[in-house]
């Protein structure tokens, strides 16, 4: 198996997405699902963005393959993969970079991949067609892809329909199908959610271990801080289609600056103590069809204060990249000895 | 502990949409900006209008026959679209035609509705062998293309307006039986239904507050569908002589009676078949136009 | 907020409660010897070919006002207990005695008034309340079907909406499609609490929660626990949220209890080899300490023809000769509710296992590789 061999990690970042707005239009409403996300992503880094349901971590990601429906989207702003203008891609030209040069793992495989055909032809077939090798070299590839994955007995999973494997084989399958290329930038979209816990921290060590050994660069979508904590490097948090804190995983999980990701932080339960109530985030998240035009998180915050209301605030920047889009983070600090304790 | 209110004074959401519409609420409001739909309803409730209102419309009486002026072209003297071989005019025919035609479209469907869904619900909630006994018996009239299952129950009845009734209703029945077991037995797998059981409520108790609203919207859907089949249907049988008798006007039997007139005069002999066409299109488009409003993700 | 007492499990029922039979000490729920195949037909005949071993065998008993978690993964049967708990399905075998009555017997308490003390919430998804129905009247239903006048019911539907946290005139009309998922597990838990129950079970009830409503849900579960005197039985596959809600913990494996006790000892110091990998497998938000082995390898076996012996055995670092011989047991020790027992044979010092005896924490984490694992893969 030949290394991609990269010995000094060049300058240009790989995916450089600015001003990325998406809105969603329809007949009685505009969902402003995503609305000004910018951030690079390294060759060889893995990006999770982290966000809860309607944050647009998804919207996002999924922009980034053109994977949303022409018709009742409108996209604004650039993205860049490699050398992929995404935003000035045609269909066709959108299709030969999917699966070679930006590939995607689902949350459910069992969508993702055809019910019809053997995990071994699937894998075969998206490496003949982006290849135009063999059908024996590609399924010996498939064979080398299984294992990498490390699903036991390959050889005889290669010969098994998606039905017949467990959710963590499936997975790891999935896995197989989308690294078949050796992509440049995998997507995943919570794809250890729908796994036991001990299937999921399987999947993310095998996954962490491959997106080092190929020097992919990874962006995983989660609403999961511990897996999040587990294999980013780098951390978006989004809320309602904004990214409001971005920095290293340590920086962001550890010393973590906007009241939102300090909220999120008290209300994942991680060992609180039990005879107290869990300092919950009040609230439930804006109407991406009526947003203000303040801070989307004012309304549930602690801190907010009047400014706060009337206007998005600019980057604030914690050093060594660690930024945060809040007013008042002056205030955090000794709010998140509190919260986080 | 401070008091019930204060505690959850922080958990209660801040209100997003005062506006409660409700379910058919919600469908009105698809259905309004569904122009296709809202056109084709209003046809549909135009031609039953007229239908109903045939005596008062109908420039002529639709049996009065005169020699004289047979297989007439449109705009023959004052008959605005013609007369048929018997020199009956073709307008007030069509206009009375549809009385039957539209009767025969809908009640059998409405009583295939009634029956077919009740035992589809039966079968679909009991599942077991109640279900094997009413879905394989379904399965046997289903084994048989409907028209042919239409004309030997037809002929076996004898010709007539109740026969055809009857006839038609048998062979709707499984299509809607079948429809509305597979919603049954989807919604018998609700977390809601198990729900219900657990706070100790008798079957048909949940039968009647659970299942039947959850079924009706899809069986209603499914239909509408079947009314142009059945109109389709009813002519179909009236062409074979198999349906109402002559002189009833009836869009089949008349386009069966002017067929021979075909070459002669092409343009009146089509008439009928057009007014069947347009009415089954209608209902068509409307149920496709419902079935889409009603699609509520819950 | 009063101080709680320690050994929360032990706290006596206060005094005064109308509806307590048994006295303070008599475990709410006794669970005894609970079975549940389902078989698997297939074949010309339609014959029986296999069965799922769902709940084989289960034991345990819940004590007035306390949590009992019980946790597993996919597979291992939690679900179908709350099933076989709430009698939506039929047992096979085993007894439920209900605060001392024995339920569906003769001298016992009836189905039906099982069901008007014992509740269930739904995890919540887009089938756990009816699409047609307005929320207040999903609400409303339990109590009219047990005689109470539909206005009475509404009425009370109404408050039990206000103490879940939803005000009645927002969101009482409004149909579940119009609700947030949060939202939507409060009608879930008022509906549970429409009849007065005394006991809740939790099946998945906040796992498909955004973490910050989770958190509210949770919150107010404390919150109706301590003042409707509730008795909860808490399932889930997440870890943290079963250690921070539950007093004891079950843990289930393959359709069998493999190890139950309090909370904390669980946590601190399981006693069974898949409880331990199980709690090493749960995510902390650290990034400095990342897991770098997986603790267990593959996934949970198939339920059908589960391994002999213990099940655990194919994925057990321990796995010797007698774990594939004999079952090992809890035994009677499971209902009573200040043990911590495990059902291994490395706790039973006469079971014949090479490291019988020793604690878990004693053991090597990383044993051989289990000799069964490559078969069962």
């Amino acid at each position: 198996m030949a290394d991609t061999n990269n010995p000094t990690p060049p300058k240009r970042p790989l995916v450089e997405v600015r001003d990325l707005n998406v809105n969603f239009v329809s007949r009685e409403a505009t969902v402003r699902a995503v609305n000004g996300v910018s951030f690079d992503v390294m060759p060889g880094e893995v990006l999770c963005i982290i966000g809860e349901s309607g944050s647009g971590k998804s919207v996002t990601m999924r922009s980034l393959m053109q994977l949303h429906p022409k018709k009742r989207t409108r996209i604004t702003g650039s993205m860049r993969v490699g050398d992929h203008d995404i935003m000035a891609l045609s269909d066709k030209e959108m299709n030969a970079v999917r699966g070679r040069v930006i590939s995607m793992v689902f949350q459910e495989p069992m969508t993702a991949l055809d019910p019809v055909y053997t995990i071994g032809d699937q894998i075969a077939e998206t490496v003949m067609r982006h290849e135009g090798v063999s059908k024996a070299a590609a399924m010996e590839r498939a064979l080398e892809l299984m294992q990498m994955v490390k699903v036991p007995s390959p050889e005889r999973r290669l010969k098994a329909y998606p039905h017949e494997l467990s959710g963590g084989l499936r997975q790891r399958a999935m896995m197989a199908v989308a690294l078949s290329c050796r992509p440049a930038l995998l997507l995943a979209d919570e794809p250890t959610t729908a796994l036991d816990a001990t299937v999921q921290i399987q999947v993310l060590i095998v996954l962490r271990k491959l997106q080092e050994q190929f020097g992919m660069g990874v962006i995983f979508v989660t609403h999961d801080l511990g897996v999040a904590a587990q294999i980013a490097d780098k951390v978006a948090v989004m809320y309602a289609g904004r990214i409001i804190e971005y920095g290293s995983v340590k920086d962001v999980l550890l010393k973590p600056k906007h009241p939102y990701t300090l909220g999120l932080m008290a209300s994942t339960v991680h060992g609180q103590n039990r005879d107290q109530d869990i300092d919950a985030i009040p609230g439930s998240p804006p109407d991406m069809r009526f947003l203000a035009p303040g801070c989307s998180f004012a309304p549930r915050c602690k801190l907010a204060q009047p400014e706060c209301l009337a206007s998005f605030p600019e980057p604030n920047d914690h050093g060594n990249g660690h930024m945060s889009r809040c007013f008042r983070t002056a205030a955090t600090t000794p709010a998140m000895e509190m919260g986080i304790a | 502990m401070t008091d019930i209110s204060a505690e959850n004074a922080a958990l209660i959401p801040a209100p997003q949409k005062p506006v409660v519409r409700g379910y058919w609420g919600n469908v009105w409001n698809k259905l309004r900006y569904d122009y296709v739909t809202l056109f084709f309803l209003g046809l549909i409730i135009a031609i039953i209008l007229i239908a109903i209102l045939a005596p008062w419309i109908a420039p002529f009486d639709p049996n009065k026959s005169s020699m004289a002026s047979r297989l007439k072209p449109p705009g023959f003297k004052h008959f605005v679209l013609g007369t048929d071989e018997q020199g009956r005019d073709i307008l007030s025919r069509i206009i009375w035609g549809g009385r039957t035609s539209l009767l025969m479209g809908i009640s059998p469907v409405l009583f295939a509705t009634i029956i077919g869904g009740l035992f589809g619900v039966l079968a679909g909630f009991a599942g077991g062998r109640t279900n094997t006994a009413i879905m394989r018996t379904m399965d046997v009239f289903f084994a048989f293309p409907s028209v042919l299952l239409a004309v030997a129950i037809s002929g076996s009845l004898g010709s007539g307006m109740v026969n055809q009734m009857i006839t038609l209703t048998i062979v709707l029945i499984p299509p809607i039986c079948r429809v509305a077991e597979t919603a049954t037995a989807q919604v018998r797998t609700m977390d809601f239904i198990d729900a219900a059981r657990a706070s100790g409520a008798k079957t048909p108790s949940i039968l009647f507050r659970h299942v039947l609203v959850n079924v009706m919207s899809p069986v209603l859907v499914y239909a509408s569908t079947l009314v142009s089949a059945s109109i389709l249907l009813a002519s179909g049988l009236s062409f074979l002589g198999l349906g109402v008798a002559p002189p009833t006007p009836d869009w089949g039997l008349m386009l069966s009676t002017l067929r021979q007139s075909i070459y002669v005069q092409p343009l009146v002999c089509a008439l009928p078949g057009v007014a069947i066409l347009v009415t089954s299109v209608a209902f068509n488009l409307v149920s496709d136009g419902l079935r889409q409003a009603m699609d509520v993700k819950a | 907020m009063t101080a709680q007492p320690t050994e929360r499990h032990l706290q006596p029922v206060p005094p005064g409660d109308n509806n307590d039979r048994g006295g303070k000490a008599q475990p709410l729920l006794i669970v005894q010897n609970l079975q549940k195949y389902f078989p698997i037909r297939g074949g010309v005949l339609n014959r029986k070919v296999a069965e799922v071993k769902a709940v084989d065998d289960v034991s345990f008993s819940v004590m007035k006002g306390e949590t009992l978690g019980i946790v597993g993964e996919s597979g291992c049967g939690k679900s179908t207990l709350a099933r076989l708990l709430m009698h939506l399905m039929p047992r096979d075998k085993g007894t439920l005695v209900f605060d001392g009555d024995p339920v569906d017997e003769p001298h016992g308490i009836t189905l039906r008034e099982l069901r008007r003390n014992m509740q269930m919430v739904f995890q919540d998804s887009y089938s756990s309340l009816n699409p047609r129905l307005p929320v207040v009247d999903s609400i409303a239903y339990g109590p009219t079907v047990h005689g109470v006048a539909t206005s009475e019911a509404k009425i009370k539907a109404r408050g039990l909406l206000e103490k879940v946290g939803l005000r009645p005139d927002l969101f009482g009309g409004r149909y579940p499609h119009e609700l947030s998922g949060g939202q939507k597990q409060r009608v879930n838990i008022a509906r549970a609490l429409a009849l007065d129950p005394r006991m809740l079970i939790l099946d998945e009830a906040v796992s498909a929660l955004d973490k910050s409503v989770e958190a509210q849900v949770l919150n107010l579960l404390g919150y109706l626990k301590r003042h409707l005197n509730l008795t909860y039985i808490f399932i889930s596959h997440d870890l943290h949220v079963v250690q921070y809600i539950s007093d004891r913990v079950l843990v289930m494996y393959l359709g069998q209890v493999v190890e139950i006790g309090p909370v904390d000892r669980i946590y601190n110091a399981p006693k069974h080899p898949y409880t331990r990998a199980l709690l090493q497998s749960a995510l902390e938000i650290d990034p400095e300490h990342r897991i770098e082995t997986p603790p267990l390898v593959g996934d949970p076996p198939n339920p059908i023809n589960p391994p002999s012996g213990c099940r655990f055995r194919t994925r057990c670092p321990y796995a010797e000769a007698i774990c594939e011989r004999e079952t090992p047991k809890l035994g009677k020790a499971a209902e009573n509710p200040a043990e911590h027992v495990a059902a291994c044979h490395i706790t039973n010092p006469v079971a014949g296992h090479s490291m019988a005896g020793r604690t878990l924490q004693s053991l090597p984490v990383e044993a051989s590789a289990p000799r069964a694992l490559a078969a069962a893969l």
